[in-house]
């Protein structure tokens, strides 16, 4: 045995073996990994140790650079760890704290490991177990081996106590108790003489700080102190860090700090801790004049700055700014103007963004534009970037910065024909908004979507499907404003639109039917107007008649439609009996009226529908229609059936018009144009913005129980999801029988069909709003178009960035300007502000309970109640809960009700001596605890609210009094 | 703290990837393929910072330094500065450079378990401990001779000596 162990030692490769081998393979390096690891299976099941080691780091290499799965082997771990030699216990711990995760079995095995190696005399194993306890440690690890981390944080070996005080970090996390046990050894730590000791805990204390800020105000004093007096880089970022956490928690740290802030940032010639003083006084500084200017100051030198890092970061500290100090942005908007043409992305964007921010109603147009140009010429993302912060930009707060609706909404048009634009979506959705929420930009809307319906070369580019969706459902939604109704006709039947996804085409035949539907009518209703006279030669006459009609006035209409009620009854006396036909009559010249103002401008002109040319059309939209019949979507084929079937009806009748007696023609005239009214007023109604909250406002209905937690459903639905998308595919073959059948019997079904349709078209709408915008994403296409623009000339770019300098050079002056030649239209705003989408509640932090127990051994868990005090009164009863588990945990719970009480400290005799500050601070907490009970009854007053350890003696002596005196005792932080 | 630290070379293959939070090691090189495509589109001499928020979720920063063949990319959050991160990439190379005398990217590829000691003491579990490239090269030969000791020994010449 032993024999055979040594032979495969001798013949086993190393890891520098195999690295080597694997860079002169042939068989590939797949191949190569898996017959390494076969062979690695065979040797780490050897019963020699180093054999075992080495195909350990040999798997373990394997893992972290080539990605092998080595969990199986994580028994072979535990085994290489507990060996006696330090060069295999480092590859097991490496392999260990490579592989092994929460749910690793084998982590159980380990713990006495872990305590013998971290209670061992050679500091290098220590250093080895603590390194694993930072990456691995879990609640029964970090549980179980708090004593001897406790222990590890007061060596006076600095090598392993600075990596004690860092698994501090991860053991505090996983198992808040051992806060009461080694918090104050980390505190103390603070103090040390030794610089990497206090780089470790101050690293800790800026993680600690950054999940729950509030519980570490007490310590703010010994922070104070490390601020002012070290001279190390690293710390002093870290406690910058940290205040940059606690300041905004309390008015008076602010005034305490900034002085030593601006000193470093005046002094010091580490840009790194210049750019940290810089980031805190803007973030959490930002009401100290002085400092913000000096701060600005700094920003400055850092834009522009040669390196490239530096233009970066100050770019970004001025972003920082943007809410509270816009001034500085525009301090320094040339330089960010002209980092907008910077070799760098990162500084390109970061400038456009602030560009953005500069931005104001005035100079909006201006600036959009120079922008679109540059996007012309920029590389496809960052001309996306470009798009998306004017598209954003615009939009906010509803469309709060755009005036001139026209200029935006062919603004959007003229970055729909951008070539690189990949903004599909958002301008889908902006272009439908407005057209929802602004009457008075729907001209230029439908104009907007005709210029791109017509353009046939847009069809073919994915990315522009969604804008077409959106232009399409403009021209049928708000067809009434259209110049030429046959002309959007044309756009939406080309035979390009094969091209769509069926998701668009269904929103094609819809708009398709909407217009054809006010087609009609228009035309049903210039020949009501003139009686039944349906030869073309007179067509000319009588729109003339009607376009005189439109411009008189509602009153007149009224008498003009009695006149021509009149004149019917002498032409045909039939038709007084008719009231339905009245009646269409009527509401044919209301609506006229409503619409009257916009409407009669254009009216004139394409109101002229020919008979010819409506009876082309309905052929038109038979033939493009047809062959849809038999298409595989559902909703496309449902749509062009629908359509099919009414054009058919309608078709049949007014071609039989021309040829039929008059008699028969005022008849079945009748029941069509009953059938257009029907549909068109179904098509009336407008369609509004839709609050986010909407949902919310429907009342759950009586006896319908809404589970909280859906999660079951995940297993249903994932099966259902499979059996609808099958049973659609189906749909597809189902349809052309049915269809079939629905044609031929379409000539006994004339009435019903068409009318049950139209009223089905009303439920749909009443009940599923914007039932007509599909909302599913259209599937993600790699960008297959090749660049439009050149590369840009440096000229041309220097052209642009000085008209933008120019231009945001007049924004301050424009600011006063009011050049707002015609008054804003009306943006639809519903009242519950639907710019906010419901605020999702955040979710308390995790670390509550280790928030909680480090506030208690701050401040002494015996003033439980008092805790709570700066806290909604339910983090109160949430934290006695925690507690309550806690005590379940087997952890002697604290004495609630002592004043005095010890700490479980296991250690606390032996260290009293070195506590005796600490204890000082623990007697007097008798007393705190009665000003903070009497000021729990204060709650209500906005009290800066915090409690500490550290008073002043004759602070705590008057603290009773001004109590009294309804002044909230807001002790001084830093004496 | 610091989420990662990564080296691979200018063809994408990793040399060193290290993450101080558990990710299976699909997740791993899906990240890896992921920083070198962002990594290798960047130009030279431009900023050293790239978003890293999409492959490594929210408030993460990367930054990287680009030696001869070599990527060496730290990724962090916002508890740490940039531009220390930056500097102690340079840290992390200057050992480097001590400890192999003018290192290039084969010492890398043959000194694995080197590579990952040094990184150990200069940072553990994410948090930064040793700034000083002299301080590192005087634990990693400390180190380096309990290798060649058994630890009996290795006391008993501490006391004889």
């Amino acid at each position: 045995m032993a024999g055979s162990s040594i032979m495969e030692n001798l013949f086993q490769r190393s890891l520098e073996d195999m690295i080597k081998s694997m860079r002169l393979q042939l068989i590939g390096e797949t191949t190569f990994i898996s017959k390494a690891t076969e062979e690695i299976r065979r040797e780490i099941k050897s019963t020699d140790q180093q054999t075992k080691s080495t195909a350990l780091q040999k798997l373990s290499y394997l893992s972290a650079v080539h990605g092998v799965d080595m969990s199986w082997a994580s028994f072979h771990v535990v085994e290489v760890m507990s060996s006696s030699k330090f060069a295999h216990k480092r590859i097991g711990y490496h392999a260990a704290s490579q592989s092994f995760n929460d749910d690793t079995p084998v982590l159980l095995l380990i713990t006495n490991q872990l305590r013998k190696d971290l209670s061992s005399t050679n500091e290098f194993e220590v250093s080895l177990a603590l390194d694993l306890l930072s990456r691995i440690a879990t609640v029964d690890l970090a549980r179980d081996l708090t004593p001897e981390v406790f222990k590890l944080l007061s060596t006076t070996k600095v090598f392993v106590r600075k990596k004690a005080i860092a698994v501090v970090l991860r053991v505090f996390d996983k198992y808040p108790d051992a806060v009461r046990v080694c918090f104050k050894r980390l505190v103390e730590n603070l103090e040390s003489s030794d610089p990497l000791v206090v780089t470790a805990v101050i690293g800790v204390f800026c993680e600690l700080a950054a999940k729950d800020p509030r519980s570490y105000l007490p310590l703010a004093p010994e922070f104070y102190r490390i601020l002012v007096d070290s001279k190390n880089n690293w710390v002093l970022i870290k406690v910058l860090k940290v205040f940059a956490k606690l300041a905004p928690l309390e008015y008076r740290l602010g005034k305490r700090i900034v002085e030593p802030v601006c000193d470093h940032m005046r002094r010091s010639g580490a840009k790194s801790l210049v750019f940290e003083c810089v980031r805190t006084v803007l973030t959490s500084l930002s009401d100290y004049e002085s400092a913000v200017k000096l701060a600005v100051e700094k920003v400055r030198e850092l834009v522009v700055d040669q390196d490239p890092n530096l233009r970066y970061l100050g770019l970004q500290a001025l972003s920082v700014a943007v809410p509270k100090h816009l001034w500085a942005v525009l301090e320094n908007k040339e330089a960010v103007v002209k980092s907008l043409s910077d070799d760098d992305l990162n500084i390109k964007i970061e400038s456009l963004r602030l560009l953005m921010a500069m931005v104001s109603d005035s100079h909006v147009a201006d600036i959009s534009r120079v922008l679109l140009n540059y996007a012309l010429k920029s590389d496809p993302g960052f001309c996306n970037e470009i798009l998306d912060s004017i598209l954003r930009t615009c939009s906010r707060n509803l469309y709060e910065i755009v005036v001139d609706f026209d200029w935006y909404v062919s603004l959007l048009g003229e970055m729909a024909t951008i070539p690189n634009c990949q903004k599909g979506e958002e301008i889908e959705t902006q272009l439908v908004d407005i057209g929802m929420r602004v009457k008075d930009a729907r001209m230029e809307l439908v104009r907007v979507g005709r210029d791109l319906l017509i353009d046939p070369a847009l069809l073919g580019n994915v990315h522009l499907q969604r804008i077409l969706c959106a232009a399409a459902w403009v021209a049928g939604e708000y067809v009434e404003f259209a110049s030429n109704p046959l002309e959007l006709m044309d756009a939406l039947l080309q035979p390009r639109t094969s091209l769509l996804p069926p998701s668009i085409r269904a929103v094609y035949i819809n708009s398709v039917l909407k217009i054809l539907i006010f087609c009609l009518d228009c035309y049903l209703l210039q020949n009501d107007g003139s009686g039944s006279l349906y030869s073309g030669n007179l067509e000319g006459e009588q729109s003339e008649l009607f376009s005189a009609k439109n411009d008189t006035e509602a009153t007149e209409l009224a008498t003009c439609g009695g006149s021509n009620d009149e004149q019917d009854v002498g032409f045909n006396p039939r038709n007084t009996a008719d009231s339905s036909e009245d009646l269409s009559v009527e509401n044919g010249i209301d609506r006229v009226a409503t619409h009257g103002k916009t409407f009669t401008s254009t009216g004139v002109g394409r109101k002229n529908f020919m008979h010819e040319s409506i009876v082309s059309l309905l052929n038109r939209i038979e033939l493009i229609f047809g062959p849809l019949i038999t298409n595989q979507d559902v909703e496309v084929l449902e749509r062009a059936q629908n359509i099919l079937s009414l054009v058919q009806l309608i078709k049949e009748e007014i071609i039989d018009n021309s040829v039929q007696s008059v008699d028969t023609v005022e008849k079945k005239d009748t029941r069509v144009s009953t059938v257009i009214n029907l549909m068109r007023d179904a098509f009336t109604t407008e369609l509004g913005p839709i609050s986010v909250s909407a949902q919310g406002r429907v009342a759950v209905p009586e006896g319908l129980v809404l589970k909280e937690n859906l999660d079951e459903l995940q297993a249903i639905c994932g099966d259902t999801e499979l059996s609808s998308s099958s049973s659609f595919a189906i749909g597809g073959p189902h349809g052309t029988p049915i269809s079939d059948a629905s044609s031929s019997n379409l000539l006994q079904n004339e009435e019903l069909g068409p009318l049950n349709e139209s009223t089905s078209l009303i439920e749909h709408r009443k009940r599923h709003g914007l039932y007509y915008l599909p909302s599913e994403k259209s599937e993600i296409v790699p960008d297959g178009y090749p660049r439009a623009n050149d590369p840009k000339s440096n000229s041309n770019i220097n052209d642009e960035a000085a008209e933008l300098v120019k231009l945001t050079e007049q924004s301050l002056l424009m600011k006063k300007r009011t050049n707002q030649t015609k008054p804003r239209p009306v943006v639809v705003k519903l009242d519950d502000g639907d710019l906010a989408p419901i605020s999702v509640k955040r979710p308390e932090p995790r670390d509550d309970s280790l928030s909680g127990a480090i506030q208690d051994v701050l401040l002494g868990s015996e003033s439980g109640p008092s805790v709570s005090r700066s806290y909604p009164s339910n983090k109160s009863s949430r934290k006695q809960k925690e507690k309550k588990k806690l005590s379940t945990n087997g952890r002697s719970e604290m004495n609630e009700n002592a004043v005095d009480s010890e700490k479980p400290d296991p250690e606390s005799a032996n260290s009293s001596s070195k506590n005796h500050g600490h204890s000082k601070e623990r007697k007097h907490r008798g007393k705190e605890k009665i000003v903070e009970g009497e000021e729990h009854d204060q709650e209500g007053k906005k009290k800066s609210g915090h409690r500490h350890g550290r008073r002043k003696t004759h602070h705590r002596a008057k603290s009773p009094l001004s109590v009294a005196s309804q002044t909230p005792v807001i002790p001084d932080f830093l004496l | 703290m610091i989420k990662a630290v990564l080296v691979m070379n200018t063809q994408g293959k990793p040399r060193l990837a290290k993450f101080y939070e558990f990710q299976p090691v699909e997740q791993q090189q899906e990240a890896i393929r992921n920083v070198f495509s962002v990594l290798c589109s960047r130009p030279e001499h431009v900023s050293n910072f790239v978003d890293a928020e999409s492959f490594f979720g929210p408030d993460s920063r990367l930054v990287y330094k680009h030696f001869a063949t070599l990527y060496f990319v730290f990724i962090f959050d916002s508890s740490e500065n940039e531009l220390a991160m930056l500097d102690l990439i340079q840290v992390f190379v200057e050992t480097l450079d001590k400890c192999f005398r003018n290192v290039c990217e084969l010492d890398i590829v043959f000194n694995y378990s080197k590579l990952h000691t040094i990184l150990d003491e200069i940072i553990l579990g994410g948090q930064v401990l040793e700034t000083s490239s002299t301080e590192v090269m005087k634990a990693i030969e400390e180190i380096a001779r309990c290798f060649l000791f058994p630890f009996w020994f290795f006391t008993w010449s501490f006391f004889f000596t």
